[in-house]
């Protein structure tokens, strides 16, 4: 037993942590809690005298700040509650500890080792006791996470990661197994496979003669999940009448070769996207999901989302300036009684994934600049989670390696435990166990480590031939794809763990966080290795790629896979799935509206609609000093924007960014629900100012279990839309990404699927960021013009869900696209150019209502409009129809707009000084609209507030 | 005449380096960055500049507090050579996460604990220079510019011992984190070394101001670099 003396701190005035921990208490059912005081807690291992505590608690404590004290916690008397300790499991990144380590090592101080931990200490407004069943409710629900950490209810002992010793090479014998004995070890070895699937690998090795390797096995698993191989995707689409059409990938690709757009560079191929709007330049684009580590770790899995896609791009030879982030939850109000077995609480997701996206991205250094926040009861068991990323590159051939000869070498962080089996695991389907046997999925990011490997990469890019990064699957999955022309051989032995006694296929499976595959020429590794050396980023030479077209791995002199790689990528059979397509309503219904001003505040304050800027702000969205438009805009600073622009400071020209998210409309009617996410994301970048002649659009989806033939239908109609109105817009498809099994199998024995989800980025450009426009609104007196048709169009409408919604969810119709958009958008932007366009608003959620709500809230101004598009006005204030926009111009200057756009124009009124928002026989004032908004009024001015007309 | 050198100091971690070099230039100066596993190698950058700026960021991501490590490796390694440049008469700012390093590194007076909301903030403030002995600060009637942090509550035992002393550099107009009476910089005794906790330098130009689309603007932060890098060519 080794000596371990600990430092507990706590902050002199009371934490911040604190008053989070209670209130969230209170969604657990724990109503009569008066504190959960929190302090940090360190573990020093090592042999410490007098003198070396002294100078570490000089480091560790801030005077001003903490009280530190050194041994017994409970020795001052401050624990006169129930106390309850938490720390990591041995072998979860802990760069605090780390921290602790090199303070010791900066002071010349000898120490074995640190860990840290949290200390609760929870006390009762009757001070009363907590029951044992309480106590570990707490303890197990609120203030630990037993995926990454244990619990102590007490004081607990520091674990270090020990090392084991690894386990040997396992052969798992496959030849000779019928399909039951397959379908058996398969269940036992998480593959997630399929009978096919299983039968080709028996079948394979019967004829290499020999049984696999438990690292074969695992390799083939993960090369051939849902995850990696996006087998849906890729799978023949069998329609009810026995016919077959091709892929949902092949139609994708299908649609952008038919656009042909010049600015494409590369698409549906490598980590990113990749395009070009002006000369010497290229954007990469990507954005991801990681919807299941999030729903069982929200922090970590959130945190790792964030830099999984940052690494795309960085995988894609770009330089990152930007992440953006989409967010599904279940509602945050749920009672706890309602939450499903083994499910944590939506408020207490969304406060991980909140935290996990701002730890990463702030610490990163990239803006977290749009994005969205959905709340659905359908996200409650499985929440979504989507993570985007932009970087930039120059306008040059990428790297075309790797060639035989190259080295094998990989950069940035060390391998452990973490994440084994990540891509297995999020292609099957949640129960209330999942949080117990997956916790070896999840890990825990460290932004700074990856800050270090883009340094590294800006600074030394001409030094390899390919590169990829480790995402799911790790080294299995990076070298492997690497190695898919040439064939590789590596040593395991020759990786950097975090801990020794990992077994070979627990090396080349890990998940383990921010590291990068580069194929090196010989000659180049010394000029990489001096980079890396400036970067303090470790460098490790792993093995060659080879040139016969077989990926040899060794763990010393241990064969311990061999595969001929045209199997590992190309063997895998391709599914025939069948599709039952979807049959929308589309009737005329329209939802009894008796007040729509009572309405109209209803949906101001919807979860949905209603301001994000708490969760906002937690993000930086000015560093790099490139955010032109940010996601919060208008005299207060706290009105939606309907894109965000980045702009270099030092450049004329912009990016746009804007997203089309809508499952409500999915619910009702996939195929429309497809053609209007699209739509609003090219609405969102044309109301900034960007052109849509020169946009690019991603597709992510999230959906139930695609082998369901419904489920799998509403994927097939949701493509054919979205192909469709990428050709209408002329907006090609550049990457996607889709995350299937978002099921939750409940104790009632049900499937319950998170609402089809889709997701579209638009990434626009926009030719001059000085011409940008906003929808707040600038001056009393202007015009307010509608743009575009408005039809009784009240599927899936926020209308119907503030007002209790249909009867059945599928009633309605879903607004259809317009013919006209495109034409219309391009017209626009021109307009726009002008400079005559003092203020530009999409509608979407809302309607025309919602949306001038918005624009007066931003303006800090009324509105005064008579005129309306419908002569219902329950369908002209609300209806979502798609291809509308609200822009506010100079008086008499509707004619002009009228003209330029080729078509009629509605004046809906103008904007006035009276503090009322009056839209027919609506009106509610700017202050119940801010309040039901929450736009508080508490903003910041400018030093000269002299804004308004230009 | 020549530009002044600028020596922009970073540590793993360090994230707005990159945009404090595009201020120093835009304000006259010839910036360069350097880790401090740069200057173990090479200190000649530091003896030659002529202004030195820690920048913000999240320095060793802020494990045990923020700028603890960096200010522990500033001071072991290179306490000496900065003290020497202080007294020199050369300028040097910390920028928040470098504000929160030179304040636990001792140059600069008082703590910075967590935001009074509890968590990080990202919005804008304005700032309004204090009468003081900060040279960075001389003439300048306002800035506007963000804040992002999550620990940048000013903490002083005796604020008005500091304001007595001229040290008193920055106020909030409208207090983001619950500062001690508003303060948002400080200054050392002399005046040649300024902390902060906004960021200048994400407004040096008219359309990152968030009402620039409004007509709004003015209270440019590159003003605050001007004012340094005149210091910087006068020494």
């Amino acid at each position: 037993m080794r000596e371990v003396d600990r430092l507990t701190v706590r902050t002199l005035e009371p934490d911040p942590r604190s008053a989070a921990l209670l209130d969230s208490a209170r969604l657990l059912g724990f109503d009569d809690l008066a504190a959960i005081d929190v302090a940090d807690v360190y573990f020093v291992a090592g042999a410490l005298d007098e003198q070396v505590r002294s100078q570490l608690g000089d480091v560790l404590v801030d005077p001003l700040l903490q009280l530190g004290s050194w041994g017994d916690p409970s020795a001052d008397g401050s624990d006169d509650g129930t106390v309850i300790e938490a720390a990591l499991l041995p072998g979860v990144t802990d760069s605090v500890a780390a921290t602790v380590i090199e303070v010791a090592a900066t002071l010349g101080l000898t120490v074995d080792d640190a860990a840290t931990g949290r200390r609760y200490v929870v006390r009762t407004s009757t001070g009363r006791a907590l029951d044992e069943s309480e106590r570990e409710r707490l303890a197990t629900r609120l203030l630990s996470n037993a995926v990454i950490e244990r619990v102590a209810l007490g004081t607990i002992e520091p674990a270090f990661a020990h090392a084991s010793t690894p386990a040997p090479v396992e052969h798992v014998e496959v030849r000779g197994l019928d399909d039951t004995a397959l379908a058996a070890l398969n269940r036992e070895r998480g593959m997630a496979l399929d009978p096919a699937e299983l039968r080709v690998i028996a079948d394979w090795f019967e004829l290499a003669g020999r049984a696999p390797t438990d690292v074969e096995l695992e390799t083939l698993a993960q090369t051939w999940s849902e995850h990696c191989a996006h087998k849906t995707f890729r799978a023949r689409v069998v329609l009810p009448d026995g016919s077959e059409r091709p892929s949902l990938l092949a139609r994708l690709r299908e649609a952008t070769e038919r656009i042909d757009a010049p600015f494409v560079r590369s698409a549906f191929v490598g980590n990113a996207g990749i395009v070009s709007f002006w000369p010497g330049t290229t954007i990469a684009v990507k954005a991801e999901t990681h919807n299941h580590p999030s729903a069982i770790e929200p922090f970590g899995g959130a945190n790792t989302g964030v830099g999984g896609v940052i690494r795309d791009v960085m995988g894609a030879a770009h330089h990152p300036i930007a992440t953006t982030d989409v967010l599904c939850f279940g509602p945050s109000d749920l009672a706890h009684e309602f939450l499903p077995p083994g499910v944590i609480h939506p408020q207490l997701v969304r406060e991980g994934v909140v935290a996990g996206v701002a730890d990463y991205g702030n610490k990163i250094g990239l803006p977290t600049v749009a994005g969205a926040v959905l709340y659905d009861p359908g996200y409650t068991a499985n929440p979504l989670v989507f993570c985007g990323c932009i970087g930039v590159g120059l306008d040059v051939p990428p790297p075309a390696g790797p060639y035989p000869g190259d080295l094998v070498v990989v950069l940035g962080g060390r391998t452990g435990r973490d994440g084994l089996r990540g891509a297995t695991f999020s292609s099957a389907t949640m129960d209330a166990t999942t949080g117990d046997v997956a916790g070896a999925s999840v890990q825990i990011g460290d932004p700074i480590t990856e800050k270090l490997l883009i340094d590294l990469l800006r600074d030394a890019g001409g030094c390899w031939s390919a590169i990829t990064d480790c995402g799911a699957g790790g080294l299995s999955s990076a070298i492997g794809e690497m190695a898919e022309q040439t064939g590789a051989d590596v040593d395991l032995a020759l990786a950097p763990l975090k801990y020794p006694g990992l077994s070979p296929w627990e090396i080349w499976l890990s998940e383990a966080q921010e590291r990068m595959v580069v194929a090196v020429p010989p000659a180049s590794l010394p000029e990489l290795a001096r980079h890396a050396r400036r970067h303090g980023v470790e460098l490790t030479v792993l093995g060659t790629f080879t040139g016969d077209g077989v990926l040899r791995v060794r763990h010393g002199d241990v064969l311990v896979l061999e595969l001929a790689t045209d199997f590992l990528h190309d063997g895998r059979p391709q599914r025939s799935m069948p599709a039952e397509l979807p049959s929308p309503r589309r009737n005329g219904a329209v939802p009894a509206c008796p007040d729509p001003a009572a309405a109209l505040l209803s949906l101001l304050a919807h979860p949905n609609i209603a301001s994000k800027e708490a969760i906002i702000r937690r993000y930086d969205h000015e560093i790099r000093g490139t955010t032109v438009v940010r996601p919060l805009v208008g005299a207060g600073n706290d009105a939606p924007a309907d894109g965000v622009v980045l702009a270099e400071p030092s450049g004329k020209v912009g990016i746009a960014i804007g997203h089309g998210v809508n499952p409500w409309y999915g619910v009702a009617d996939p195929e429309r629900m497809a053609h209007a996410v699209v739509d609003e994301a090219l609405r969102n970048v044309v109301a900034v100012g960007a052109d849509p002649a020169q946009v690019a659009i991603m597709d992510n989806f999230s959906w139930g279990d695609p082998r369901r033939p419904s489920t799998f239908g509403e994927l097939v109609v949701t493509v054919d839309a979205i192909c469709e109105s990428s050709i209408a817009h002329g907006a090609p498809f550049v990457s996607g990404k889709d995350s299937l099994n978002n099921e939750y199998l409940g104790s009632d024995g049900e499937r319950h699927s998170v609402p089809p989800t889709l997701v579209i980025t638009a990434v626009a450009h926009v030719p001059d960021a000085d011409l940008v426009v906003t929808p707040d609104l600038k001056a009393v007196g202007d015009e307010l013009v509608l743009i575009g048709a408005t039809s009784t169009e009240f599927g899936g409408s926020h209308l119907g869900a503030v007002l209790g919604g249909f009867d059945d969810p599928r009633d309605g119709t879903v607004p259809g696209p317009d013919a006209r958009a495109p034409e219309r958008y391009r017209r626009l932007h021109q307009a726009i150019l002008t400079g005559r366009i003092r203020a530009c608003h999409d509608l979407s959620e809302g309607g025309l209502a919602v949306a001038l709500a918005e624009m007066a809230i931003g303006g800090r101004l009324g509105v005064d409009a008579p005129s309306l598009p419908h002569e219902d006005e329950v369908v002209a204030l609300f209806a979502e129809s798609t291809g509308r926009f609200v822009v506010e111009l100079a008086p008499g200057d509707h004619e002009w707009l009228a003209e330029s756009l080729g078509e009629s124009v509605l004046v809906l009124g103008t904007v006035t000084a009276t503090s009322v928002v009056r839209i027919g026989s609506c009106s509610v004032s700017l202050e119940a609209a801010m309040a039901a908004f929450g736009a508080d009024g508490a903003t910041w001015q400018p030093a000269d507030a002299t804004g308004g007309a230009r | 005449m020549s530009r002044p050198r600028a020596l922009v100091l970073q540590a793993p971690g360090t994230n707005r380096d990159h945009d404090a070099v595009f201020a120093l230039e835009l304000a006259g100066a010839d910036a360069r960055i350097a880790s401090l596993l740069d200057l173990a190698d090479d200190d000649s950058p530091l003896l030659d500049a002529q202004l030195l700026v820690v920048a913000g960021g999240f320095s060793h991501a802020d494990a045990l507090g923020a700028g603890r490590m960096f200010a522990l490796s500033l001071e072991h390694r290179f306490g000496d050579r900065v003290r020497a440049f202080v007294a020199a008469g050369k300028p040097v700012i910390g920028i928040c996460n470098g504000f929160q390093t030179l304040v636990r590194a001792g140059l600069l007076p008082g703590a910075l604990g967590h935001n009074a909301s509890g968590g990080f903030q990202c919005e804008w403030v304005t700032l309004e220079p204090q009468q003081s002995v900060c040279v960075w600060t001389q003439d300048i009637e306002s800035i506007d510019c963000p804040i992002a942090h999550g620990e940048g509550r000013y903490v002083h035992p005796d604020v008005a011992a500091l304001e007595a002393a001229g040290q008193v550099a920055l106020r909030y107009r409208r207090n983001p984190n619950g500062s001690a009476s508003d303060i948002a910089g400080v200054c050392d005794p002399t005046g040649i070394v300024l902390g902060l906790m906004p960021h200048p330098e994400n407004h040096v130009i008219a359309r990152q101001h968030p009402h620039h689309v409004r007509g709004a603007g003015g209270g440019l932060g590159l003003q605050l670099f001007q004012r340094g890098v005149e210091r910087a060519g006068a020494v």
